[in-house]
């Protein structure tokens, strides 16, 4: 589609516009990874109820929106090595980064945070690799 | 308030990524796949993101958290090596299958099965964690 970008800057506006709620509001960083990972081990006990409403929100306006859409296509891979392999890892490195796309990319670098802008390089570095990789020399995604 | 606010930031996030099409795998690998057919959306969502974070991040000095509090401490610019690690295994997984933890979830009510599998190995993924960084520092302790 030719507006593409028209709609990516759109959503990225409203994804910063959340970032800020989240930070002017309750004072906190928006990184799914660390919401996420908090209420798998534990570290996020005293913040139960922000997490889990934080993510309801994640999943509740995608339903919303759905039907004006009538179809979306992920075009996810259906190999489950793949996917097995690739879900480790990003729940993995993210904790073990403190941080992904969100906390890191978004919000770091908007801080000008050096953890941020270098966590970023290693994994759109590491992420192009790996497209290049597994796409052009293996074949398997 | 707390409460509401963390509602109206998660709604904002799941909209974005949606509208983005940023829970379509085959763009974000687009825009990681220099040698293909390559798709720039992925940087628009990106600078379209900071603009506002980094009007927030002005505002911060000077004051509180409208729930009250403090805010988020400047960090200590340390690059550990668990976060050049944590990182580039992370980026590893997001160009296989093109996902990262916010768009997993955005997605899990619309994209079929395979994103369940996903999300379920990344909360695996998040639970081992802690017992790696123990086995990390046993096998090269920090300096």
């Amino acid at each position: 589609m030719e507006q593409d970008w028209i709609w990516g800057l759109v959503g990225g506006l409203l994804i910063g516009t959340g970032g800020a709620v989240y930070l002017l509001g309750n004072g906190r960083i928006m990184g799914a990874s660390g919401i996420i990972g908090g209420l798998v081990d534990g570290t996020g006990r005293n913040t139960l109820a922000e997490r889990l409403v934080f993510l309801a929100g994640v999943i509740l306006l995608p339903i919303l929106l759905y039907p004006l859409y009538g179809a979306v296509d992920t075009h996810v891979s259906t190999n489950p090595l793949v996917i097995i392999a690739a879900g480790l890892l990003v729940g993995a490195g993210t904790r073990l980064a403190n941080g992904c796309t969100s906390g890191h990319g978004v919000c770091g670098i908007s801080r000008l945070s050096l953890r941020g802008i270098v966590a970023t390089v290693f994994y759109i570095l590491a992420g192009g690799l790996t497209v290049v990789v597994f796409r052009h020399l293996l074949g398997v995604i | 308030m707390r409460l509401l606010y963390a509602f109206l930031a998660g709604g904002l996030f799941g909209a974005g990524l949606f509208v983005s099409g940023m829970t379509d795998t085959s763009k974000v690998q687009g825009w990681l796949d220099v040698f293909g057919e390559w798709d720039p959306t992925l940087a628009f969502v990106m600078g379209g993101a900071i603009i506002p974070m980094a009007i927030a991040w002005r505002l911060v000095p000077g004051r509180k958290p409208l729930v009250g509090g403090t805010f988020p401490a400047p960090q200590e610019p340390k690059i550990s090596r668990e976060l050049v690690l944590g990182s580039t295994m992370f980026g590893a997984g997001w160009g296989l299958a093109g996902l990262c933890p916010g768009p997993a979830i955005a997605s899990l009510s619309y994209g079929g099965m395979w994103h369940w599998v996903f999300v379920a190995a990344m909360l695996a993924g998040m639970a081992i964690t802690p017992s790696l960084r123990v086995r990390l520092d046993r096998l090269a302790p920090a300096e």
